[in-house]
């Protein structure tokens, strides 16, 4: 029997409530949330207690999917990441860059945040950015 | 008196290690400060027990009846507070989990924390660390006081207005102790409508009946709910309608029977 409780933040918003995810014998339980954080304050929104549910669900995507027609074909990164590139540059070329638009993520951290919008503005070249937390 | 929080620390970091020493528990569930943050935790060895602490109360039980479930031989300690044990009679009673497995390490509460709680019971059956203090009546609360004074079109009104705050996040199902049903009627549609805030006041009631004769006062509930709607307040007006009723307390004794569940031959209604 292996037990531990790995102290983390909810990865759902932009809030960033503390809470421990427990690890049985590898499997993951429901967050415990962290009563001493002090934003939480061992408080969770429904989201939050239900974050490691998607963890563990059988429909989680494990690898890219490309669609080809009306069907959903496995791909590599590498098959999935050429394509998107691919089909961004052709799109920025055919339209302008203003015809695309970038989506950062609250669920991000703000690194990965900094450089989506560094890719767009430098990259492909449009202030198009915006982010799920004004949903 | 209360002895300071550094000295009932060590004492349980004796206890603790002493345990783990004779081998006679494969682990003790209980508290660590890590990284400012302090959390439940498995000792299992005396390396981790500098980090070990009593405050804040979290609800273990829950933990044990996981870790139980998946432990194969010897047994598990865990550091309980009175309403920890509770909360583990109670799961016993509905065989979800061996006492006969579990070390219990008894932790008194503080004098101060038993007025915070209004326990009655702020100490478990054996005390291992701290002393002794005295329970407090929850009727102390001025809140359950003005409640009691009141109808119950007034009290239906109090109650409408706390639940309509509800934000359905259901962390008080997920995080109580004695809420332990594997399928949750609170999850099918014919109950909860799905996307429905704040939810029907049957979401609260559901929850009622199935907890009126387990609740065991650890208001766990309470410190998980984003709006601060007091149930341990709702709680305590139950227990002590099953107190007066059936003279019927929660959580004492894994024999004793709920009178909710058994005859009014077995228990009879006491003379109103």
């Amino acid at each position: 029997m292996n037990y531990k409780t790995v102290l983390t933040v909810c990865p759902y918003c932009g809030c960033g409530c503390g809470m421990y995810l427990p690890v049985l014998d590898g499997q993951l339980g429901q967050p415990i949330p962290d009563k001493t954080h002090p934003l939480s304050e061992g408080r969770l929104c429904i989201k939050g207690w239900a974050a490691s549910e998607h963890v563990v669900s059988p429909d989680r995507l494990t690898q890219p999917l490309v669609r080809t027609g009306d069907d959903l074909k496995q791909a590599t990164w590498d098959e999935a990441l050429d394509l998107v590139a691919s089909r961004l540059m052709t799109l920025r070329d055919r339209h302008g860059p203003d015809s695309l638009a970038f989506l950062c993520s609250a669920k991000c951290t703000n690194e990965e945040n900094y450089l989506l919008q560094k890719f767009a503005r430098t990259t492909v070249g449009t202030n198009n950015v915006d982010h799920c937390a004004r949903l | 008196m209360n002895l300071p929080q550094e000295v009932l620390t060590e004492e349980t970091r004796q206890i603790v290690s002493r345990l783990l020493r004779d081998n006679q528990v494969v682990g003790v569930i209980g508290l660590r400060t890590e990284h400012n943050h302090t959390g439940p935790h498995l000792f299992t060895s005396a390396d981790d027990l500098k980090e070990l602490t009593l405050e804040p109360r979290y609800p273990l039980a829950t933990i044990c009846q996981a870790i139980l479930s998946s432990l194969s031989q010897g047994k598990l300690g865990v550091i309980v507070r009175g309403c920890d044990e509770r909360a583990l009679i109670e799961m016993a009673k509905l065989t979800n989990i061996e006492m006969e497995r579990l070390v219990l390490i008894g932790l008194s509460c503080s004098e101060e924390l038993a007025r915070q709680c209004r326990c009655r019971r702020p100490y478990p059956s054996h005390i291992d660390v701290g002393e002794i203090v005295e329970g407090v009546s929850p009727l102390e609360d001025t809140q359950v006081r003005r409640l009691l004074e009141q109808n119950v079109e007034e009290r239906l009104a109090f109650w409408q207005q706390e639940f309509a705050r509800c934000i359905k996040c259901y962390g008080c199902r997920n995080i109580c102790p004695v809420c332990i049903c594997t399928e949750c009627v609170l999850k099918e549609e014919c109950w909860v409508e799905r996307g429905q805030i704040p939810p029907e006041l049957q979401f609260h009631l559901i929850r009622a009946y199935h907890i009126a004769d387990k609740c065991v006062g650890c208001g766990a509930c309470v410190a998980a709910c984003p709006m601060e709607i007091p149930m341990t307040t709702f709680y305590t007006l139950v227990q002590e309608k099953l107190r007066e009723l059936f003279d019927y307390e929660p959580g004492l004794d894994t024999k004793q029977k709920s009178p909710i569940t058994t005859t009014l031959e077995e228990t009879p209604l006491r003379e109103l």
